[in-house]
């Protein structure tokens, strides 16, 4: 019996080295593979193990992590001011994932940038658990709130931004969320709140101001301006502006919200159009520019490009092939022209920094833990969208817009505020978009603004009465920092 | 007396690694040293000092190192119990829900019945030749076992097995003990017919192949480990019964042939059992691809494998992973918990540990006298080994996953009592194996055991 059992030895010893060689497959060589699964709840759960990194506006942060001892997730994820913020912050969920600058920071929050390498090996070094980098936004706390309390419970986006570096000073919408309900770590919360989140018809998780796209309206009438003002055309040069514009090869008509001619004689200058926002002045303006020089416009603006703020916002966009009547309704701002809050924001910006467009962008700062500063955002000019003079005169004429036009409202004693209003027909049944964009001071501008209101009471909804206000409480508070 | 100072050494060691481990977890989870800490170690102390006495007045020249190895994995499998109840206390408190009492709490208790039934076996079992004459009996008792969970009223499945018998508030698990029962019918009935098994007829391949009315008793097994399969739903004991059965059948007649013969039918059952039973089928299927049924119902072993790989090279340490994802990770997949948190360097340890437990059980086996204490000792050796290798093979997706315990490891009290009730009895073999009064015995000869050759032809 003797060399059997030795025998069967050898092969329980074989037995071991397998077992050995599989564990050694298992929990080393397939092991990267294995923790990177979808699913593996481990690899979410590390990211909780160290301290993520803050979000700030200003030195405040708006997403912060707190230690939770003793829990399964040793970190949670809180904001404060969280409905507020949601739209720049986005949510951290162990459920959902991430969005908003948590997902495109994550690296500098999470601590796994390559800049924060030296960082984690002093941790390491001091035995202390890494944590992340901060991220500093552009946001300024004042705009945020004066937007979101101008909102209300309104439907709409408000973007601010400043003029001459592309800064986003305010991104708020309405609804929004909030994103503890969704960082919690009691997964059925989280789930029922995400499930309700979703199943709302005013989607509240979209990201109005960056991501959905509306018809600018009249807003629009400043690109048009700008590509009349390209041509050649000045604020007291003089149009058509009878009581409806016949659309071209068609047997419709444009008529103007008032019913009204825009002047006498069914004449009237370039800047009492825009001042009065004369639909069937622009649809001339439109016929007679060609779709090409509009569109040519509207992409110096920032129409038909992709921003990643670092989010990417949605690309805004100009008709394809517009035949006339198209190009006519194109030219005030419908039809199939869609833009975000943030790309009206843009053009007003871009107006009022003497004509040149910058590239928006949230992050202004990158810290380390200890906060010193890791890299700071540049301003980048997107692309120059007019001369300074045309810029200049089609500021002008946005003032008077304000002081004696169609934009009373967003009037501030002391100040020379440019704006300008638009209403936007959506169609499928959503109501009318209200819209008012602005920026101030006219000498020296310091925020461009652009406010979206969904409205349902009146057909004629008036950008005045609803998103003006809106404006000029961002202004105010900008203007007041 | 040397081999008893060495086994107390070694339990010493035991010990401490134990009451770290202990407290290694308390900090990591609660941040605190474990409530009762000095008590714990305390007693610890006292029921692995009651077990060395124990063998020091009963079997005094036992081997020294089969002890210690059991203590120190069946250690490390309280700890891990502990550690899992800590997860289960955290969980409840965080939620407001009633904390679970500790399993720890009722392994240790566990601990105390094994230690009594491993005193009473060593104080009756005076002469394991004595067992000999209980074959027909071992093997009266052995089936009966098997077939007490499928009696209607005591019987009770948990999780698609049927395996356990409810006698009011306690449940246990006969097939344990119809181990120890089979694996003595085992050996004596083998310890008769060897000489018949080992005839042969003809040679095929240089393979002699046994006579054709010799297969009864193999088919016999084979039938039996079938009926286990289909009517317990439990793979890992009836791989086992038939496994453990085919090694004693080589190893009391040397002829290969059963081994080849053994292997063919077991790979014949595996087929069969894979085209007649869904949960066989399963199995397969998840261990061929658990990503799969990630979800459903390969979960639980891509949880092991998920804590297995997070665990990595040196584990997240005591108390730092997530063993609690892992269903089932005090009884079937306490190795994966362990693999998570001590990772392949504390996995290969316990390989080892476990290695060493079966081949201290072949030694006793080689080195005793007569040919049924042999037979005992390797039988009782390769339970051990077989179900480690199914168990963390299982877990580790080496092979597909059965439902059986780790032994020593794994949350269970009916498991625990019987793998000390068969150290119990490989010690007792050694004890007789190793007594001065037949063969002298140097102070180096102490450590490592003597193989007398000749005895068994």
């Amino acid at each position: 019996m003797i060399r059997a059992i030795r025998r069967l030895g050898w092969v329980f010893g074989i037995l071991v080295v397998l077992l050995a060689i599989n564990l050694t497959f298992q929990q080393f060589l397939l092991a990267p593979r294995i923790n990177a699964e979808p699913g593996n709840q481990r690899t979410v759960l590390a990211e909780y193990e160290r301290e993520r990194g803050p979000i700030l506006v200003g030195t405040k942060p708006v997403a912060r992590s707190i230690a939770t001892p003793k829990q399964t997730y040793k970190f949670l994820r809180t904001y404060p001011d969280g409905v507020l913020y949601a739209p720049a912050t986005g949510f951290y969920s162990s459920l959902y994932g991430a969005t908003g600058l948590e997902r495109q920071e994550n690296d500098i929050l999470s601590g796994d940038d390559p800049r924060l390498f030296v960082d984690r090996i002093e941790q390491l070094i001091a035995g202390r658990v890494p944590e992340g980098g901060a991220v500093q936004t552009t946001l300024l706390a004042s705009a945020q709130k004066a937007a979101a309390s101008g909102l209300g419970s309104q439907i709409g986006s408000v973007t601010a931004i400043d003029p001459k570096t592309g800064a986003i000073l305010a991104l708020v919408q309405s609804p929004s969320f909030d994103p503890n309900g969704l960082a919690t770590h009691d997964a059925a919360a989280a789930q029922d709140y995400y499930e309700q989140l979703d199943a709302d018809p005013d989607k509240p998780l979209l990201n109005r101001p960056l991501v959905q796209t509306i018809p600018p309206g009249s807003t629009f009438k400043l690109v048009t301006a700008a590509a009349a003002l390209a041509d050649g055309y000045e604020p007291d040069s003089v149009l058509p502006g009878p009581a409806s514009y016949p659309l071209p090869g068609s047997s419709k008509s444009l008529a103007n919200w008032s019913g009204a001619p825009c002047g006498p004689d069914n004449r009237t200058t370039l800047a009492n159009a825009l001042a009065i926002s004369c639909n069937s002045a622009f649809a001339y303006l439109g016929n007679d520019l060609g779709a090409d020089a509009l569109r040519t416009q509207a992409r110096k603006f920032g129409f038909e490009s992709s921003f990643d703020v670092p989010m990417t916002a949605a690309t805004s966009r100009y008709p394809e092939d517009p035949d006339d009547a198209q190009t006519a309704m194109s030219a005030i701002g419908q039809f199939d022209v869609a833009a975000t809050s943030l790309q009206m924001a843009m053009v007003t910006a871009a107006i009022a920094n003497q004509g040149v467009t910058m590239s928006p962008y949230l992050v202004n700062q990158i810290l380390a833990p200890d906060l010193t500063v890791l890299s700071s955002t540049q301003p980048k000019p997107f692309e120059r969208a007019m001369t300074q003079q045309n810029a200049a005169a089609l500021m002008g004429m946005m003032v008077q817009v304000v002081n004696s036009g169609t934009g009373s409202n967003a009037r501030i004693p002391g100040v020379n505020v440019g704006g300008k209003t638009g209403t936007a027909e959506t169609g499928g049944g959503r109501p009318n978009i209200a819209w008012f964009v602005a920026a101030a001071p006219a000498e020296d501008p310091q925020v461009a603004v652009a406010v979206a209101v969904e409205n349902a009471g009146q057909p004629e909804v008036s950008g005045n009465a609803i998103a003006a206000p809106i404006a000029r409480s961002v202004i105010e508070a900008v203007l007041q920092r | 007396m040397k081999p008893r100072r060495t086994e107390l050494g070694l339990l010493i060691v035991a010990w401490a690694i134990g009451a770290v481990s202990f407290a290694t977890v308390d900090m990591a989870t609660l941040g605190t040293l474990p409530v009762n800490y000095v008590a714990v170690l305390v007693g610890t102390a006292l029921v692995l000092l009651a077990g060395h006495i124990v063998i020091r007045r009963l079997a005094p020249h036992a081997d020294p190192v089969l002890y210690p190895v059991a203590a120190m994995i069946n250690l490390m499998g309280l700890v891990m119990i502990h550690r899992l109840d800590i997860a289960d206390q955290l969980r409840a408190e965080a939620n407001d829900r009633k904390v679970p009492s500790a399993d720890a709490v009722a392994q240790a208790t566990w601990v105390l019945v094994a230690l009594a039934l491993f005193t009473l076996i060593l104080f009756f079992v005076t002469d394991h030749r004595r067992l000999q004459r209980y074959t027909f009996t071992s093997l009266v008792a052995g089936v009966v076992l098997l077939l007490l969970p499928l009696l209607p009223v005591i019987g009770t499945s948990i999780n698609g097995a049927r395996l356990w018998i409810r006698l009011g508030p306690l449940s246990f698990q006969p097939s344990e003990l119809a181990k120890i029962a089979l694996t003595i019918f085992f050996a004596g009935y083998l310890v008769r017919k060897r000489e018949a098994l080992a005839t042969v007829r003809r040679r095929i391949l240089g393979l002699g192949i046994p006579r054709g009315r010799d297969f009864g008793p193999l088919l016999v097994a084979w039938l039996v480990a079938l009926g286990v399969l289909a009517f317990q739903r439990d793979l890992g004991t009836a791989l086992m019964f038939f496994g453990v059965f085919v090694i004693l059948l080589y190893v009391s007649t040397q002829r290969r042939s059963w081994l080849i013969i053994g292997a063919g039918l077991f790979a014949l059952a595996a087929v069969l059992g894979y085209l007649a039973f869904g949960h066989v089928q399963q199995r397969v299927l998840i261990w061929l691809d658990p990503w799969t049924y990630a979800n459903d119902e390969g979960y639980q072993l891509v949880q092991a494998l998920f804590g297995l790989a997070s665990g990595g090279l040196f584990g997240t340490g005591l108390g730092e992973g997530y063993p609690q994802f892992i269903p089932f990770a005090k009884t079937d997949f306490i190795s994966a918990a362990l693999g998570e948190e001590l990772g392949l360097a504390g996995m290969l340890a316990l390989l080892v540990l476990f290695a060493i437990l079966v081949e201290r059980g072949l030694r006793t086996g080689l080195a005793c006298r007569d040919p049924f204490g042999t037979l005992l000792a390797v039988g009782l050796s390769s339970v051990f080994a077989l179900q480690v290798f199914v168990t963390i093979g299982g877990v580790t997706r080496l092979i597909p996953l059965t439902g059986l315990t780790t032994p020593f490891l794994s949350y269970g009290g009916s498991a625990l009592v019987c793998n000390w009730m068969m150290i119990a009895l490989l010690l007792r073999i050694s004890d007789r194996n190793r007594r001065p009064t037949m063969i002298a015995q140097s102070a180096d000869e102490a450590l490592t055991q003597m193989i007398r050759v000749g005895i068994d032809r």
